[in-house]
């Protein structure tokens, strides 16, 4: 990764020396957002503003899973909707079997189909298999998808297409087949969770908690796994793919496990979804919910720890105020957020402060330690080299930064 | 037996769909490397067109005769726009350019929403395209052959454009190699722009063409993109041929598919097929031989 740039020196006068000390400033952040979540949220938020909150806590564990995969890996994953669905769909029928009793069908089987649960269905009604299809099925899925295209070097714009299209056929899938996934109305109506009944409001506090509480774990399991030697490689797989095949590590494989852990994390979101928002459609899980959930993470800063967690839980914020106002507007917004952060602001708005420091600086006496341009991966021809930005910027606490910072 | 001659023919029409979506696209995601998400979008704006221009021309005939060069220089000038405003700057993030212009068919959308109403309108064949004609012992609808023909005559006027006129000796030139055009005296950003125009005007005259096939609303355009980047994927990059091949291919199949089980689990198995396909030719029926390790 890039080597000492000029901002860093120049942190380096500015702040104190307990500022720079690797991983201060990260656990700081989670301790404070974990006193923000736990604390402070649900002592000021009416019960359903903190309902809405557990929700975008949910779509934000998919923008974990984003950013480790397409902000550290470069894939860009445009059928995060698919894993989503998968975890959503899975509990969502666990609660349906559950609140039918024991050898019970489901009430929308006998709407649209003929009373009769499927074989296929019938060990979701033990919360165990449950559970355990949840953590393993999406990843699994992900993993064999991954292996077979990453295998073969599909990659860049060949694998994000894959990715879109699997999304496609998800939802027209569950659409189609109605009598046993509930068709475009999807699976709602559910009484209770794991035997918890779902219309009580302090069950469903208890589930933002589990929300909030999963969502701190996931941002630790990154980090961590991006302070590993398997979090440089990742990196470098995504700067250059060539150059760790011939150092002897398979990229593939690195590839393949920030996939299935992002595909892991997509499904414990859609998991969590579906009794917090109490229904889950293919509206939720089609091409354009999918890379929608990209927008977030873009903003965030997509290489960045907290970036796709902030940046997700902000537009959806904004798009729960703004779209029930102004309907139309929201979709333009949506869009003008895609084309000016994409290709205005690639690093996402964390990066904002480094580069307007950076600017600031460039006018000053500092003499320049490095070159003043960005250190870029060379791009390659047409959809091959995942083109990402350079290193983090100077002040965002992202694993980059630590990593070059122990090697100036 | 009897079922296999009407079962080819669905393919084959269907197939005819997907390579107009898919030929523009052949051209800016295969020849240029850009992604270009609103396709979809242009091709709307091309159906919209044919809508607005029987508005005004009540003749479906004639308005269908307009709607066909219109559509080509709505799309195309959609196109250009779009070039010349952000993807020329981008040329070097070709997975952002999909997430820019994810987020400009978002916008040409809602527009379309806003400007023609959310509900699907419907755009009148001509009476010379009603009914259908006897061939081969089946009852084949004129507009589906329209389609066909439409399709060959695009693929034909394309393939000729890039063989022997200046303007595709330019493009293949800048496709093979970037640099050493330019040190020979070719614009490449006059041809980018040249080569998004006419990518983007066909996808133009294929909302056209669907107008044929049923009503038209906002969210045309997101149906057909993402089949027609599987048919620039499966087809290869760099040729023609591939994406034409992969078209039919992909179109016969998918109609077999939903012959013997039902439309939505033929996407499914359409997508495990070309995954599996790609496990054998990852870089898709037809390529170009490069030395490139990418």
């Amino acid at each position: 990764m890039s080597a000492a740039r000029p901002g860093s020196a120049r942190t380096a006068v500015a702040r104190p020396d307990w500022w720079r000390r690797e991983g201060v400033r990260l656990w700081g952040g989670i301790a404070l957002a974990v006193v923000l979540l736990v604390g402070v949220a649900p002592a000021v938020l009416s019960d359903f503003r903190l309902n809405l909150l557990a929700k975008f806590l949910c779509l934000a564990m998919v923008a974990v899973g984003i950013g480790l995969a397409w902000g550290r890996g470069g894939m860009l994953v445009l059928g995060q909707g698919v894993f989503f669905g998968l975890g959503g769909y899975l509990m969502a029928m666990h609660m349906k079997l559950s609140d039918a009793g024991p050898g019970g069908v489901p009430d929308f089987m006998l709407l649209y189909g003929d009373g009769v649960v499927p074989g296929w269905w019938e060990p979701l009604r033990s919360p165990v298999v449950t559970v355990l299809a949840i953590l393993l099925l999406p990843a699994g899925l992900a993993a064999v998808l991954g292996l077979a295209v990453f295998r073969r070097r599909v990659r860049g714009a060949y694998f994000a297409i894959l990715s879109q299209a699997l999304a496609a056929a998800f939802a027209i899938l569950l659409v189609g087949q109605q009598k046993v996934t509930g068709g475009t109305n999807g699976l709602n109506g559910f009484r209770s969770f794991f035997g918890y009944d779902l219309a009580d409001p302090v069950n469903k506090r208890m589930l933002y908690y589990i929300a909030a509480g999963v969502l701190v774990v996931m941002v630790v399991v990154v980090r961590l796994l991006m302070r590993s030697r398997y979090g440089e490689l990742l990196v470098a797989v995504r700067d250059q793919e060539n150059r760790v095949r011939f150092l002897g590590y398979d990229p593939a494989v690195v590839k393949v496990v920030a996939y299935a852990v992002a595909a892991a994390f997509a499904a414990v979101g859609g998991a969590l979804f579906a009794p917090v928002a109490g229904i889950i459609s293919p509206a939720d899980v089609g091409v354009v919910p999918s890379i929608a959930l990209l927008v977030g993470v873009a903003i965030g800063g997509r290489a960045t720890l907290l970036g796709p967690v902030l940046g997700s839980i902000a537009v959806s914020w904004a798009e729960t105020s703004l779209s029930e106002q102004f309907p139309s507007f929201w979709t333009y917004f949506q869009g003008a957020l895609f084309i000016g952060v994409v290709a205005f602001l690639p690093n996402g708005l964390a990066s904002l402060g480094g580069a307007l420091r950076r600017r600031r600086a460039r006018g000053s006496a500092v003499p320049e330690v490095g070159p003043a341009s960005d250190v870029r991966p060379a791009a390659g021809s047409a959809g091959g080299v995942p083109a990402d930005p350079p290193a983090g910027a100077p002040d965002v606490t992202t694993d980059t930064v630590d990593t070059a910072g122990r090697h100036a | 037996m009897d079922a296999l001659l009407p079962q080819l023919f669905a393919g084959l029409s269907l197939g005819s769909v997907l390579l107009l979506a898919a030929l523009g696209l052949a051209l800016t995601f295969g020849q240029m490397g850009v992604i270009n998400m609103a396709h979809g979008e242009f091709m709307m704006a091309g159906a919209y067109t044919a809508f607005v221009v029987q508005q005004l021309l009540p003749d479906a005939g004639v308005s269908l005769l307009v709607s066909l060069p219109l559509g080509f220089l709505v799309g195309g000038l959609l196109g250009l726009l779009l070039e010349v405003t952000l993807i020329s700057r981008m040329y070097r993030r070709p997975l952002d350019t999909l997430l820019v212009t994810f987020g400009v068919s978002l916008v040409l959308q809602q527009a379309a929403r806003d400007v023609f109403g959310a509900p699907n309108v419907d755009v009148r064949a001509p009476a010379w395209l009603s009914g259908a004609v006897p061939l081969l012992g089946m009852d084949v609808p004129r507009t589906r052959l329209f389609i066909l023909a439409l399709a060959v005559a695009a693929v034909l006027a394309l393939s000729m454009v890039l063989k022997v006129t200046p303007l595709g000796r330019r493009i293949r030139a800048t496709v093979q190699n970037r640099d050493l055009a330019e040190t020979s005296g070719v614009s490449t950003r006059a041809t980018d722009r040249l080569t998004f125009f006419v990518g983007s005007g066909i996808a133009g005259v294929a909302g056209v063409a669907l107008t044929l096939l049923g009503s038209i609303g906002p969210t045309l355009g997101t149906a057909y993109v993402v089949d027609a980047f599987l048919v620039v994927v499966v087809g290869g990059i760099g040729q023609l041929k591939g994406a034409v091949l992969a078209a039919v291919g992909l179109g016969i199949l998918q109609a077999g598919f939903e012959y013997s089980t039902t439309a939505s689990l033929a996407k499914v198995l359409l997508f495990v097929v070309i995954v599996a396909f790609l496990q054998l030719r990852p870089q898709g029926l037809v390529s170009v031989r490069t030395r490139s390790l990418a």
